[in-house]
C-alpha cells in the first residue's frame, strides 16, 4: 500500500508541475509537450485508480490524436509573445472572473462530494467488482444512459460536418487525378502507330 | 523486503524479454537487407560472421565511435529526447505481448488498447525529430508522418474493434484463445490485408516510406541526426516493425496457437510459433520492400480515408450484424 501511495503521489506531483508549466513557459511548443506530460501522468493516475479503460483512453485520444493535432497547429503558427502579452491588463478583469467561477464551481462539488452524501446521484450505481472495468463502464452507458451517449456523439458528428464545411472550397482549376478514368483508359483511346513514309512526313491533326 | 523481490524478480523477466527483442532487431535488420539484396539479384551484407550475420554488430560498432552532432540552430533537449522517445516505446509495448498461455511480463486487462495507445504515441518521437531539428527537410518529414500515422490508426482503430467484437475482451491472452478453432485471418481476411498494409504505413515502411523519401526529402525526419542517436532511430524503427508484426500476428494467426493441433506441429515449444509467425510478416515486410515503388503523398491520403477508412467501418457493422443476426455474440 505505501508503494502505491508514493507512485501515486509521484505521479500527482508530475500532473500537477506539467500544468504549472504548461501556462508558464516561454516557449509555445515546450508547453503543448507539457501538456502532452499531463494528459500521460493523468492517464497514469486513471490506471493506478484502478481505471484502466478510462487510462487507456486518455491516452489513445488526447495524447495519439488530439495532442498531435494540437502540436501541428502550434508548429505552423508563428505566436509572437510580445504582442500576446500586450493587452494583459484588458483581459485580466474578464478572466480573473472566469477563474473565480471555476473555482467556486470545484469548491462545491468538492464539498459536496465530502460532506454531503446524498448530493450526488453517483450512489446509485452499483459497482460490481467481479467484472472488469470496461464492461461495467459498457453496462452504464449503453442501458442507463445511451441518451446522453447518442446526444453526444451526434453533438461531435455536427462539429465535424461544421469543420469540414468551413474549410471546403471548390477550386475548379486544381487537376484532380480520377482513378477509375485513369485505369479504364484503353490503348486505343491514346496511342495510334502510323507508318510515315519516307521524305513526305506526317500531318496530325489534333 | 517482499517489495524488493519483487522488483528484482519483474526487472529480471524485463531483461529476459528486452535482450531477445533487441537481438531480433539486429538480426532482422540483417534479413532486411539480405532479402533486399538477394531480390535485386546482389548478395547482400555477407560478409561479416557467417552469411554476415553480425553485420549489425559491426554497425552498431560504427555508430558508437561516430561523433554525435547537434546542429547549432536546434532545440538540444528535444533533439535528444526525440530518439529515446522512440526507442522506449517502441521496446515499452513488448510488455503485454503473450508469447505463450502463461509466458508474457504483465497481461493486464485492455491489453489490445495498451498496444494500440502505444503504437500511437510513437508519432511523437518523429515530430519531436523534425522540430527539434530547425531544418526544413526534418519538418517536412515530420508533417508528413504525423498525417500519415494518425491518418492509418483510424482504420486499424476499427479493424481492432471487428476483431474484439468477435473476441468479447480486451485481453490478449482471450484474443489468442479465442482463435483456437479457426485464426481470425479466415474469417476476417479482408480486415488482416488493410491491418497489413495500414501497419505497412503505420511503420513507415516502404511503400509509404514518404516522411524519409530521399528522392525529395534527403532522409526526412532523420537528416539532422548522426552517430548512436541515428542509430537509436533505426533501431526503434525496426523494433516498431516487429511490434506490429506481433500484433498482426495475435490478432489475425492465432498467436502461439500451431495451425493444427496434431502430433508434428503441436509438438513445437507455443513461443517457437509465435516467433515463426512474426517473422514470417516481416518476410512480407522485407519482400514488399524490395518490390513496391513508393507511393504518392496524395494517394496516400487517399488511400487512407477514402478506402481503408469506409471498408473497415462497413466490415465493423457488418460483423456486428452477423454475429447478432445468428446469435454468436460473446458474453
Amino acid at each position: 500500500m505505501l508503494a502505491h501511495s508514493i507512485v501515486f503521489y509521484f505521479f500527482s506531483l508530475i500532473t500537477i508541475f506539467s500544468s504549472i508549466m504548461v501556462i508558464s513557459s516561454k516557449n509555445t511548443i515546450h508547453a503543448v509537450f507539457f501538456l502532452i506530460l499531463d494528459f500521460v501522468s493523468i492517464s497514469c493516475l486513471f490506471i493506478m485508480l484502478g481505471a484502466e479503460f478510462l487510462g487507456m483512453i486518455t491516452l489513445i485520444v488526447y495524447v495519439g490524436a488530439v495532442a498531435v493535432l494540437f502540436l501541428f497547429v502550434v508548429m505552423m503558427i508563428n505566436i509572437n509573445f510580445s504582442e500576446l502579452k500586450s493587452g494583459f491588463l484588458n483581459y485580466l478583469p474578464f478572466g480573473s472572473l472566469i477563474g473565480l467561477v471555476i473555482l467556486l464551481e470545484l469548491f462545491i462539488m468538492v464539498g459536496a462530494w465530502k460532506y454531503k452524501d446524498n448530493f450526488l446521484t453517483t450512489g446509485e450505481i452499483v459497482i460490481n467488482k467481479e467484472i472488469t472495468n470496461t464492461q461495467s463502464i459498457g453496462n452504464v452507458i449503453y442501458t442507463d444512459y445511451i441518451h446522453y451517449f447518442q446526444i453526444s456523439g451526434i453533438i461531435l458528428l455536427v462539429a465535424m460536418i461544421g469543420a469540414i464545411l468551413l474549410t471546403f472550397q471548390k477550386r475548379d482549376f486544381l487537376k484532380r487525378q480520377n482513378i477509375i478514368q485513369q485505369v479504364s483508359r484503353e490503348r486505343s483511346d491514346s496511342v495510334s502507330v502510323v507508318k510515315v513514309e519516307t521524305y513526305k512526313g506526317i500531318k496530325i491533326d489534333d | 523486503m517482499d517489495i524488493i523481490n519483487i522488483i528484482f524478480y519483474d526487472t529480471l523477466k524485463i531483461f529476459a524479454l528486452i535482450t531477445p527483442v533487441l537481438i531480433t532487431v539486429a538480426l532482422i535488420v540483417w534479413l532486411d537487407r539480405r532479402v533486399w539484396g538477394l531480390v535485386q539479384l546482389r548478395r547482400g551484407p555477407n560478409v561479416v560472421g557467417p552469411f554476415g550475420l553480425f553485420q549489425s554488430l559491426a554497425d552498431a560498432l560504427k555508430f558508437i565511435f561516430k561523433e554525435v552532432i547537434i546542429p547549432a540552430g536546434a532545440n538540444k533537449i528535444i533533439f535528444i529526447l526525440a530518439p529515446i522517445v522512440t526507442m522506449s516505446l517502441a521496446l515499452l509495448a513488448w510488455a503485454v505481448i503473450p508469447f505463450s498461455e502463461t509466458l508474457f511480463v504483465s497481461n493486464i486487462n485492455v491489453g489490445i488498447l495498451y498496444l494500440f495507445a502505444v503504437s500511437s504515441l510513437g508519432v511523437y518521437g518523429i515530430i519531436m525529430a523534425g522540430w527539434a531539428s530547425n531544418s526544413k527537410y526534418p519538418f517536412l518529414g515530420a508533417l508528413r508522418s504525423a498525417a500519415q500515422m494518425v491518418s492509418y490508426e483510424v482504420s486499424i482503430g476499427f479493424i481492432i474493434v471487428t476483431v474484439l467484437l468477435c473476441v468479447g475482451s480486451l485481453n490478449l491472452v482471450d484474443i489468442v484463445l479465442a482463435q483456437k478453432n479457426v485464426w481470425f485471418a479466415i474469417p476476417l481476411f479482408p480486415m488482416f490485408v488493410i491491418f497489413f498494409i495500414s501497419s505497412l504505413a503505420e511503420t513507415n515502411r516502404p511503400p509509404f516510406d514518404l516522411p524519409e523519401a530521399e528522392a525529395e526529402l534527403v532522409a526526412g525526419y532523420q537528416t539532422e541526426y548522426s552517430g548512436m542517436m541515428y542509430a537509436l532511430f533505426w533501431l526503434g524503427e525496426y523494433a516498431n516493425i516487429l511490434l506490429m508484426c506481433a500484433m498482426g500476428s495475435i490478432l489475425f494467426l492465432g498467436g502461439w496457437l500451431s495451425p493444427i493441433n496434431i502430433a508434428p506441429f503441436n509438438l513445437i515449444p507455443e513461443p517457437i510459433w509465435l516467433i515463426i509467425k512474426i517473422l514470417f510478416l516481416f518476410l512480407i515486410f522485407a519482400l514488399i520492400k524490395a518490390i513496391v515503388p513508393r507511393y504518392r503523398y496524395d494517394q496516400l491520403m487517399r488511400l487512407g480515408w477514402k478506402v481503408f477508412l469506409p471498408v473497415s467501418l462497413v466490415w465493423v457493422i457488418l460483423t456486428s450484424g452477423f454475429l447478432l443476426y445468428f446469435d454468436l455474440l460473446p458474453t
